[in-house]
C-alpha cells in the first residue's frame, strides 16, 4: 500500500526547516520550497519537531498468551500513538518464544497489523528457566531473525548459565539483555527497599540485587569479549558500574524507562498498584542519577517496558497486584518533560537515544536512519509545547495501567509515519 | 474523621480524645453501665482475612456494649478463600449496609484498599494490615502505658519505652512508633541487626542491638511475638540464641526498675521472647492490656461512628 | 445581653431546693443525687452540702453522664464523655434525683432516665433544675424548680458557676438582629 506523502513545515532535530516528500515508503525530496506534488497527502507540521521513528527495545505485546491484557494489534495501535515505528517484543509470553515457531509468529501477527515492526525477542533459557539455553540459533535464523535475546521478567542469575549465552550468540553478533535481580536478595520484593518501604511494611527490592548482577555481567562480558545490554537501569549505582565499564571500552549498552526519569517510591505510599512495576522506583537521588547518564550517554537508550496489565491486576492490594505499567503512548512527553524541558537534553540527542542507539543494538538496519533522502519514511511528528492530560480510560492499549492518568503532559505526538504510511493521526 | 487507617493519620490531639473517651468508658464498665444504646441500628462488619480471635473478639465485644449489630466474616470458609477479590467482598459488604468494616489482612495496605477503592461509603478501621499498622493495638498500648506511668500527665512526655522484637516484621511495632513518639515518650527498638529495617534512622526511635544495656532505664517494655519462620528464613541462628539475647528472662525482670512494666500484645511464646515468669509476674500488665483494648475500641467505635462523620472532631 | 439570676439568687434557689428534696423525701436518707455534667453536677454538689447543712447527715451524690444516650448524636460531630459516678449505695430502691442546671426541650432528660434505666430501678426519679425555660419536646416536668424563665426558643440561656466560670450568674441573651 502506498501513499505519496507531503510534510510541511517541521523542524528537524538539528533546528533547521525542512519539508519532506514521501512516496513508496522512503524520502524522495527534502526542501524548503513550499510545493505540493500531484496526489500527495498534507501533513501540517507546523511547531512540530520531526524524529526518525522511534524504536523501543523492551515492549510486552503479551500475544501469545494474554490477549485479554494486550495483544500484537492493540500494542502496535499504542506504539503508533506513541510516535513508535518499531518495537521489540519480550519473550515471556504463554508459551515462551524459546523457540522459532513462536517468535515467527509473533513476528507474522506484527506484519498482520502493519501500523510497526515487531521485532520479537528471544529468551535465553528454555521456559525462561534459567538453566537450559534456548534455541538461540534457531531463532536467530528464523524469519524474525532474532538477534536481540533476553530473559526478561527474570534474571539469568545463574553465572555459568550468563556465561554461556554470552559466548554464544558472539556467533551472530548478537546480544544478551539482562534483567539485573539477584534472585536471592529479591524474594518476595515488593518495592524499593529504603526509608519508605521501612513505613509500609512492603518488603524491600533492594538496589544492590539490580548493581551486583550488572556488576557481575560487565566483568563477563569484558572477559569474553562478548555484548551486553542491561536492561531498565534503575539505580544510581548501577550506573556508577557501567559509567566504569564504558571507560574501559567494555562492550555494554543500558536502557532506562520513561517512569524512571520521573516517578519515586514516595508513591507507594497511598498503596495503589498502579505504581508497582519491577524493578521498582526508587529513590529522587537514582531519578537525577539516572537523568544525568541520559544525557551522557552512559545509559544509551530510552526503552518503555510497556507492561500491559488487566485492572483485576491492579485494583487490589499491593501485594496481590501484578508488576507493570503501560508507556508506550506517554513515553515522548515524558522524556520531553523530563529531560528536553529541564534543559539536559536536545532534539537530536532524543533522536539518538530513542531512535538511532536502539535501532543499532537491536541491529534494525531499516531504523534509526537520519531523516535524509533516500532513507525509509519513518517518521515521529510531535509539537514539543502542545499539553495534553492524560486519561486512561482513552488509551489505545488494551490496558489501563498508566501511573500518569490525570497528570498534565508535555508533548503531543500529531503523526506517526511508518513505512511511508500514516498510522497514527491524532483526532483522527 | 471517617477512617482508622494508620496513626500517621492522627494527630496528638485526636490520639488524645481516644485515650480520654476510653478513660471514661472503662471506668463504666467498671460500673453497671455495660451496655450503651449509642451505635444502636448500625451495622460493624469484621472482615478477618487472616486469623485473629483476641483482636475480632475485642473488637466484637467493643460494638456489642455499644449495641451495634455485629457480622463476623472470617477466612476460613468465605469467600475470600476461595479467592474472591477484596473489591468483590467490599462490594458485598456495602450491598448489606455496612456501616463500618473492620479489617485485619495479611497484605499491607489492605485497609487503604477497602478506603480508597470508593467500593464501599462506610468507615474502615485497621486491625492490622500485614506488616504495616495496627493502630488499635497501639492506642491500646499508650493506653495501658499512661494509666500506669504517667503519674497525672496527659500524655507520655519523659517515659522511656522499649519495644523488642521482630521490628521489621512488627505492625504493631510501627504503629507504636509513631503513637508514643507523638504522645512525647522516648522509644528504644531492640532487636538483633537482622530484624531492623533498612530505613529505620529515619523513624522517631533510636536503636540498641543490646537488650540488657536498655532495660534498666525503661519505664515500660513491649515484647513481641518472635515467629520460629524467622529461624528458617536465616534471620537468625536459633531460637535459643535469640532467647538468650533478647528475651525477657528473670534476670533481666529483676533488673527492670521498680513500677516498670511488662506488655505484650499477644499471643506470647513463653519461654521465648518473654519467659513464663515474665508473663505473670506482678509487672505484667498483659491481661489488662486485653481489658483496655475493649475500651479503647469502644471508644474508636464511638469517634467514627456515633457523631457525624463530615464534622471535624475537636474534643 | 441581661442578668436573668444573679449570684445571692441563685444561692437562695439552691437553699429551697434542698429543703424541698428533703421535705418530700422524709429527710434524706433514702435520697441518691445525680448530677449530670458539667454544670449539673456542680450543682447537685452544691444541693448535696445544703442539706448536709440541713439534716447533719451526708447525703448520696455522684454524676450521670447522658452524653452516650443523647437522641442527637449524628446531629454534630462526636461529643467528649463526661464521667459517670455512682454513689455506693447505687440508685436501687432509692429517691434519685437527677440535678442539672436548664430545663429546655427535655431530651436531656430522658437520656438520662435510659442512661439511668442501665444502672438500676430507683423507687423513684426526681427531677430539680436551676432554670426551666419551658418550650418542651417531651412530656417531661421537673419537680424542683430555682426558677422558671419564659423564654423565646431563639434566645439563649447561659449558666455560670463559680467552679467552672468564676461567677455564678444566669444571662438572657437575646436574639441577634
Amino acid at each position: 500500500m502506498s501513499e505519496k506523502l507531503f510534510i510541511k513545515n517541521g523542524t528537524l532535530v538539528d533546528g533547521s526547516k525542512a519539508n519532506i516528500h514521501i512516496s513508496d515508503g522512503v524520502i524522495t525530496a527534502m526542501d524548503t520550497a513550499d510545493g505540493v506534488l500531484n496526489d500527495e497527502r498534507v501533513i501540517d507540521a507546523k511547531d512540530c519537531i520531526l524524529l526518525p521513528g522511534l524504536v523501543d527495545l523492551h515492549t510486552h505485546l503479551r500475544e501469545p498468551g494474554k490477549e485479554s491484557a494486550e495483544t500484537v494489534l492493540s500494542g502496535s495501535q499504542a506504539a503508533a500513538k506513541g510516535g513508535y515505528v518499531a518495537v521489540s517484543a519480550m519473550a515471556n509470553t504463554t508459551p515462551v518464544a524459546d523457540n522459532a515457531s513462536v517468535v515467527e509468529h509473533v513476528f507474522r501477527l506484527g506484519q498482520k497489523a502493519g501500523l510497526v515492526d515487531v521485532f520479537p525477542i528471544g529468551a535465553v533459557t528454555q521456559g525462561l528457566g534459567g538453566v537450559n539455553l534456548a534455541d538461540i540459533g534457531a531463532m536467530a535464523n528464523s524469519e524474525a531473525q532474532v538477534r536481540v535475546f533476553s530473559d526478561d521478567g527474570h534474571c539469568v542469575s545463574d553465572a555459568l548459565v550468563m556465561r554461556h549465552a554470552l559466548e554464544y550468540v558472539k556467533g551472530f553478533n548478537g546480544v544478551i539483555a539482562q534483567h539485573a535481580q539477584e534472585p536471592a536478595l529479591t524474594k518476595g520484593s515488593q518495592m524499593n527497599e529504603g526509608i519508605v518501604s521501612s513505613q509500609l511494611g512492603l518488603k524491600g527490592w533492594p538496589a544492590i540485587a539490580e548493581e551486583a548482577i550488572i556488576a557481575r555481567d560487565i566483568l563477563l562480558a569484558d572477559f569474553l569479549q562478548a555484548r551486553l545490554h542491561i536492561c531498565h537501569v534503575t539505580t544510581a549505582g548501577g550506573v556508577e558500574i557501567i559509567r566504569w565499564a564504558k571507560a574501559r571500552g567494555i562492550q555494554v549498552t543500558a536502557e532506562v524507562t520513561p517512569h524512571h526519569l520521573l516517578l519515586t517510591d514516595e508513591l507507594a505510599r497511598s498503596y495503589d498498584a498502579v505504581y508497582k512495576v519491577n524493578p521498582p522506583l526508587r529513590t529522587e537521588r537514582d531519578v537525577m542519577a539516572l537523568r544525568e547518564a541520559l544525557t551522557e550517554g552512559v545509559i544509551d537508550i530510552v526503552a518503555t517496558d510497556h507492561a500491559p496489565h488487566g485492572t483485576e491486576s491492579k485494583e487490589c492490594e499491593w501485594q496481590e497486584a501484578a508488576f507493570g505499567m503501560i508507556g508506550l503512548e506517554t513515553a515522548l512527553p515524558i522524556v520531553n518533560q523530563t529531560m528536553v524541558q529541564t534543559g539536559l537534553m536536545k532534539w537530536d540527542q532524543i533522536a539518538m537515544r530513542m531512535s538511532k542507539a536502539p535501532a543499532q543494538i537491536g541491529q534494525y538496519h531499516q531504523h534509526g536512519r537520519d531523516l535524509e533522502v533516500g532513507s525509509p519514511a519513518h517518521i515521529t511528528v510531535m509539537n514539543p509545547t502542545a499539553t495534553y492530560r492524560v486519561d486512561r480510560d482513552l488509551v489505545a492499549s488494551r490496558s489501563r495501567n498508566t501511573p500518569f492518568h490525570g497528570r498534565e503532559l508535555p508533548g503531543i505526538i500529531t503523526t506517526t509515519i511508518f513505512d511511508g504510511r500514516v498510522t497514527f493521526e491524532r483526532g483522527k | 474523621m471517617r477512617h482508622l487507617l494508620s496513626i500517621a493519620d492522627l494527630t496528638k490531639s485526636d490520639a488524645l480524645s481516644i485515650l480520654n473517651t476510653a478513660e471514661t468508658l472503662s471506668r463504666a464498665s467498671d460500673g453497671p453501665m455495660k451496655k450503651l444504646p449509642t451505635l444502636r441500628g448500625r451495622t460493624i462488619v469484621n472482615l478477618f482475612a487472616e486469623d485473629s480471635t483476641r483482636t475480632r473478639i475485642s473488637f466484637e465485644a467493643a460494638a456489642k456494649r455499644l449495641s451495634a449489630d455485629v457480622i463476623n466474616f472470617s477466612a476460613k470458609g468465605s469467600s475470600i478463600s476461595k479467592g474472591e477479590s477484596l473489591k468483590d467482598t467490599a462490594q458485598t459488604l456495602q450491598a448489606m449496609g455496612a456501616d463500618a468494616v473492620i479489617i485485619r489482612h495479611s497484605a499491607s495496605g489492605a485497609a487503604h484498599t477497602l478506603a480508597q477503592g470508593q467500593w464501599m461509603s462506610g468507615s474502615v478501621i485497621n486491625a492490622g494490615d500485614g506488616t504495616h499498622e495496627h493502630p488499635s493495638q497501639a492506642l491500646l498500648d499508650a493506653f495501658t502505658i499512661r494509666k500506669h506511668c504517667a503519674h497525672g500527665n496527659d500524655d507520655l512526655t519523659g517515659l522511656r519505652i522499649a519495644i523488642v522484637g521482630d521490628i521489621l516484621h512488627s505492625r504493631v511495632a510501627r504503629s507504636n512508633v509513631l503513637l508514643l513518639s507523638m504522645l512525647g515518650a522516648h522509644v528504644v527498638l531492640v532487636a538483633p541487626p537482622t530484624l531492623l529495617p533498612i530505613g529505620v534512622e529515619s523513624w522517631p526511635a533510636t536503636i540498641s542491638y543490646d537488650l540488657d544495656s536498655v532495660i534498666e532505664s525503661v519505664d515500660a517494655v513491649i515484647m513481641l511475638r518472635i515467629q520460629i519462620e524467622r529461624m528458617t528464613e536465616m534471620y537468625l541462628p536459633s531460637a535459643g540464641e535469640y532467647a538468650r539475647f533478647y528475651g525477657l528472662n528473670l534476670d533481666r525482670l529483676a533488673r527492670m526498675k521498680t513500677q516498670s512494666i511488662v506488655m505484650h500484645p499477644g499471643p506470647m511464646n513463653r519461654g521465648l521472647e518473654i519467659s513464663s515468669e515474665s508473663a505473670d509476674s506482678a509487672r505484667s500488665v498483659i491481661v489488662e492490656q486485653v481489658k483496655n483494648g475493649v475500651s479503647v475500641r469502644m471508644a474508636i467505635l464511638y469517634l467514627l461512628l456515633a457523631g457525624n462523620q463530615e464534622l471535624e472532631v475537636s474534643l | 445581653m441581661s442578668i436573668a439570676l444573679p449570684a445571692p439568687d441563685i444561692s437562695r434557689a439552691i437553699t429551697r431546693i434542698a429543703h424541698e428534696i428533703c421535705e418530700r423525701n422524709n429527710g434524706s436518707q433514702l435520697v441518691t443525687l445525680l448530677g449530670i455534667p458539667t454544670r449539673g453536677a456542680h450543682l447537685a454538689q452544691r444541693v448535696a452540702a445544703e442539706i448536709e447543712s440541713i439534716t447533719g447527715n451526708s447525703v448520696e451524690c455522684g454524676t450521670l453522664d447522658i452524653t452516650m444516650h443523647r437522641d442527637d448524636l449524628r446531629l454534630r460531630a462526636p461529643r467528649a464523655l463526661a464521667p459517670t459516678s455512682i454513689p455506693p449505695l447505687g440508685v436501687e430502691d432509692r429517691h434519685v434525683v437527677l440535678v442539672d442546671d436548664v430545663l429546655f426541650s427535655g431530651r436531656t432528660i430522658r437520656a438520662a432516665l435510659d442512661a439511668l434505666g442501665e444502672v438500676g430501678r430507683p423507687k423513684t426519679v426526681q427531677l430539680a433544675v436551676l432554670v426551666d425555660r419551658g418550650h418542651r419536646q417531651l412530656p417531661i416536668k421537673a419537680d424542683y424548680v430555682g426558677k422558671n424563665l419564659p423564654t423565646s426558643p431563639q434566645q439563649i440561656i447561659k449558666v455560670h458557676l463559680s467552679e467552672l466560670d468564676g461567677v455564678d450568674e444566669v444571662l438572657l441573651e437575646e436574639v441577634a438582629g
